[in-house]
């Protein structure tokens, strides 16, 4: 559904937004892109929506190059952009229908009631922008990206600054949306949410694709579980034998340990073997597993020291 | 062509007018009733005939255009230029339209506000003159042609603004001095040849007197010099917008 070749992108001649950038997003997923800011998330998608003209690299969209044929490309795609970017003095019904004569479609009164019911917008439609809320208008934006009935939708950063439960009604929206058979493509800062909603996510920083993999084998394979052990009786100095399994003791003299099961070998056995046989009792034992954004933080901390090395 | 694309950008810039109606026809008619009371009644009776035609009357065509000049360029400068500070123009950029198609959907609606506050203006002036348009058709294209140049002047104006003060200096500092300066109340041929020849140097002067000429027939230059002028001013905006929605300068980077 969408290739994306080499694409560059430098701004005032000498800032680098995107360095060669290479994904290939597939028909009907939800593709989270995840990256700290000034990663080049939003200039990736403006640059594939047209918003910002980027220097050099193909960009195409269901096999339709967006520069050579921009009409078409433009025509599969809806954008909802990060800030809440609209005309306040418009009437929500005017404004939504408004996006769609943009993009070429004759009116279609039925399609827009049914998204705004969908959308919860359908009580708001003849209110201002202005007076809505941030939550509203979000949904607004969304509806606008909708109106043409686009084929791939772009969501940067689709919840920022909205409260928990209209993310959830936003993620219930989303899924649907990819029940019809839309691509998605997020940004978001909510880690939670890639892991929530994504089937793949790709991680940028510095304008570089850093990794590309599905959300359940980035977890398992990068994933780790912590383990801790409380045991009845107080250990002050770890053993060796515990040490050379990178077992450690925390503050209040229980014992954790980190492994990856994706690894092969399985510590738990070989640590609860050890205590068995040098007669400790353990009291309780709970495991810890590390989110997407543990992962994340740690790859764009490797990506950042493999850059100061590379200086 | 996305043809409704252009008419759902049109039609959305035009219905900003149409939601201050009130304002956008008073103001004018306002205006034009007051120079007309002023300029053509109370000063204009102590004032003879220009080439036959009483003050009134001569000051109609000045009038019309002074107000199209600066509504073409504050329709079009506003609109971009608006869009450029709530960041919605980027909506239009992601939409499958032209430069080409965003341009005429701006100007276009930009110059058909100004058309009918021109019409409006030459309306009232019924109440304070005999009207009397001897090249209604030339009159109606000149309105057009600057309309159509002065909202592409604005735009291009619109897009190089960074602030609200910017957006106005062109309009305060250059074109009210040209207009008041380019023959709206007098002619030229009233003027010492020093000042004649300094205003011969005035863009405006030769818009003007391309316009009276449609009313009365009367002109301080050729119609011919006036309506290469405008013409050459037009292509250069045109060359000029279509560079910058070419490289994306102030718009996409």
């Amino acid at each position: 559904m969408l290739e994306i070749k080499n694409v560059t992108k430098t701004y005032n001649y000498s800032y680098k937004a995107l360095d060669g950038v290479n994904l290939s997003v597939k028909s009907g997923e939800i593709f989270a892109l995840l990256g700290p800011n000034g990663a080049g998330k939003s200039t990736l998608i403006n640059s594939i929506c047209g918003v910002v003209n980027f220097d050099s690299g193909n960009i195409s969209v269901d096999g339709y190059d967006v520069i050579k044929n921009w009409r078409k490309a433009k025509t599969l795609i809806g954008l909802v952009p990060q800030e809440l970017n609209l005309e306040q003095f418009e009437k929500v019904i005017d404004n939504i229908n408004f996006s769609r004569g943009i993009h070429g479609k004759a009116p279609d009164n039925q399609y827009i009631e049914d998204l705004m019911k969908e959308l919860s917008l359908f009580d708001k439609k003849e209110n201002k922008l202005r007076e809505l809320s941030g939550g509203m208008k979000r949904r607004v934006l969304i509806a606008k990206a909708l109106s043409h009935q686009p084929k791939i939708l772009f969501l940067d950063e689709p919840t920022a600054s909205v409260d928990p439960e209209l993310r959830k009604d936003f993620w219930e929206v989303v899924k649907r949306l990819k029940q019809r058979g839309i691509t998605i493509i997020l940004t978001t800062h909510y880690i939670h949410e890639a892991q929530e909603l994504a089937d793949r996510v790709a991680i940028i920083n510095n304008g570089k694709i850093i990794l590309v993999d599905e959300t359940s084998e980035l977890l398992k394979k990068m994933g780790e579980k912590k383990i801790h052990i409380k045991l009845n009786e107080k250990i002050d100095n770890l053993p060796d034998s515990l040490k050379k399994l990178n077992v450690e003791i925390n503050g209040n003299g229980n014992l954790f340990f980190r492994f990856n099961s994706a690894n092969g070998h399985n510590k738990i056995d070989d640590v609860l073997n050890f205590l068995k046989n040098n007669n400790y009792s353990v009291k309780d034992l709970s495991t810890e597993e590390s989110s997407l954004e543990e992962i994340f933080i740690k790859l764009v901390e490797e990506n950042r020291n493999e850059l100061s090395r590379n200086l | 062509m996305n043809y409704r694309g252009i008419y759902s950008l049109y039609y959305f810039e035009l219905k900003r007018f149409f939601r201050t109606i009130i304002q956008s026809i008073l103001s004018p008619i306002l205006t034009t009733s007051l120079y007309f009371l002023v300029f053509g009644s109370a000063i204009g009776s102590r004032i003879s005939n220009i080439n036959g035609i009483d003050y009134g009357s001569f000051i109609l065509p000045g009038l019309v255009m002074l107000t199209i000049l600066s509504n073409s360029l504050s329709n079009a400068s506003f609109s971009i230029f608006f869009k450029k500070f709530n960041q919605t123009i980027g909506e239009l950029f992601a939409a499958p339209l032209s430069s080409f198609e965003i341009v005429i959907a701006f100007v276009g609606a930009s110059a058909t506000k100004s058309m009918i506050i021109g019409l409006i203006i030459i309306s009232t002036s019924m109440f304070f003159i005999d009207l009397e348009i001897s090249h209604p058709l030339l009159m109606l294209f000149f309105l057009l042609l600057i309309s159509i140049t002065f909202s592409l002047f604005g735009l291009i104006i619109g897009i190089f603004a960074d602030n609200f003060e910017r957006l106005s200096l062109i309009p305060i500092l250059l074109l009210t001095p040209l207009s008041f300066l380019g023959g709206v109340f007098y002619s030229i041929d009233m003027l010492p040849d020093i000042w004649r020849n300094v205003s011969l140097l005035n863009p405006i002067l030769y818009l003007i007197s391309g316009f009276r000429w449609s009313f009365y027939e009367i002109s301080d230059v050729s119609l011919l010099t006036s309506l290469i002028t405008i013409l050459t001013f037009l292509t250069l905006c045109i060359l000029f917008i279509t560079y910058i929605f070419k490289t994306g300068y102030k718009l996409k980077n």
